[in-house]
């Protein structure tokens, strides 16, 4: 199962805006809750998150505690020629994620 | 567990108090409803019983720049059921284009333990400056979230939301 998912909204063509909607499965620890046995569950959050089209960063976000469970992000990215959108994050364990999406953009011809 | 009484009446003198420290050009939207709450947060050692005024929110960030209150809204509910969970859109019409541009946008949050909520970094390639994610609420407060353009301009808008239900304390 997928940790992540990418969706792009609207018409892939060069110049176009079109909505980009981010959603990664992690729990964001606050660090404040405690679990069953009363121990504080250790602060956890996802630190970074960058979207890239063909190696440019085209968004990036720095979530703190303040973002729920399950960081979901929408955007917004004026369509350029570009291949993948490489979905970049990492937590503050140091564990990181990727997502790959391939997209097809119709250029102006 | 609202008060409408006494405190609403000593936030809106507050907030008319911090309006003439800024001057006049900067308009502020005082009143609404979040009212002051202490819940079981003490307990589990976690300060965020304080609101923080808006000067102390934005402040830091802005540092003297130009500041104006326009071209950006906060969309999401009046009352928000549960603080864990509260979805929040940012609209704005600021350009976005190579010569003028949002470069950041802050959210900021007047009782949270964290005041910055997330930092998003924009450009002339986003098209758009708008924005949704979902937040974290510890509480009734106002929510800030904060535009920085290229020219070194900042646009900011404030939104007041009632939280029942806190984030940051186990309900269960």
């Amino acid at each position: 199962m997928s940790i992540a998912r990418l969706q792009v909204l609207g018409d892939l063509r060069e110049g176009q805006i079109v909505r980009i909607r981010l959603l990664i499965q992690h729990a964001m620890d606050t660090g404040y809750l405690q679990n069953i046995s009363g121990q504080n569950i250790p602060r956890n959050i996802i630190k970074k998150i960058t979207c890239q089209a063909d190696q440019f960063e085209i968004f990036r976000v720095d979530p703190s505690s303040g973002i729920a469970a399950n960081p979901y992000f929408e955007f917004s990215w004026r369509v350029s020629p570009a291949k993948i959108l490489r979905t970049l994050w990492v937590d503050d364990i140091g564990v990181e994620g990727e997502l790959l999406t391939p997209i097809d953009v119709k250029i102006n011809s | 567990m609202y008060k409408l009484g006494n405190n609403n009446i000593q936030r809106r003198s507050l907030l008319a108090k911090l309006g003439r420290l800024l001057g006049s050009t900067v308009p502020y939207v005082g009143g609404g409803l979040a009212t002051f709450a202490s819940g079981s947060s003490d307990a589990q050692g976690m300060y965020s019983g304080t609101l923080r005024s808006l000067p102390e929110l934005i402040d830091p960030i802005v540092k003297g720049a130009p500041l104006f209150k326009t071209r950006i809204r906060i969309e999401m509910p009046l009352l928000a059921d549960n603080g864990n969970l509260v979805s929040l859109g940012i609209k704005s019409n600021l350009p976005m284009t190579q010569n003028e541009y949002v470069q950041k946008i802050y959210l900021l949050s007047q009782r949270n333990p964290v005041v910055q909520m997330a930092l998003f970094y924009l450009g002339p390639w986003s098209g758009d400056a708008n924005i949704s994610t979902r937040v974290r609420l510890a509480g009734s407060q106002f929510i800030v979230a904060l535009a920085q353009t290229s020219k070194g301009e900042f646009y900011y808008d404030q939104f007041d939301v009632i939280v029942t239900e806190s984030a940051c304390v186990d309900g269960s």
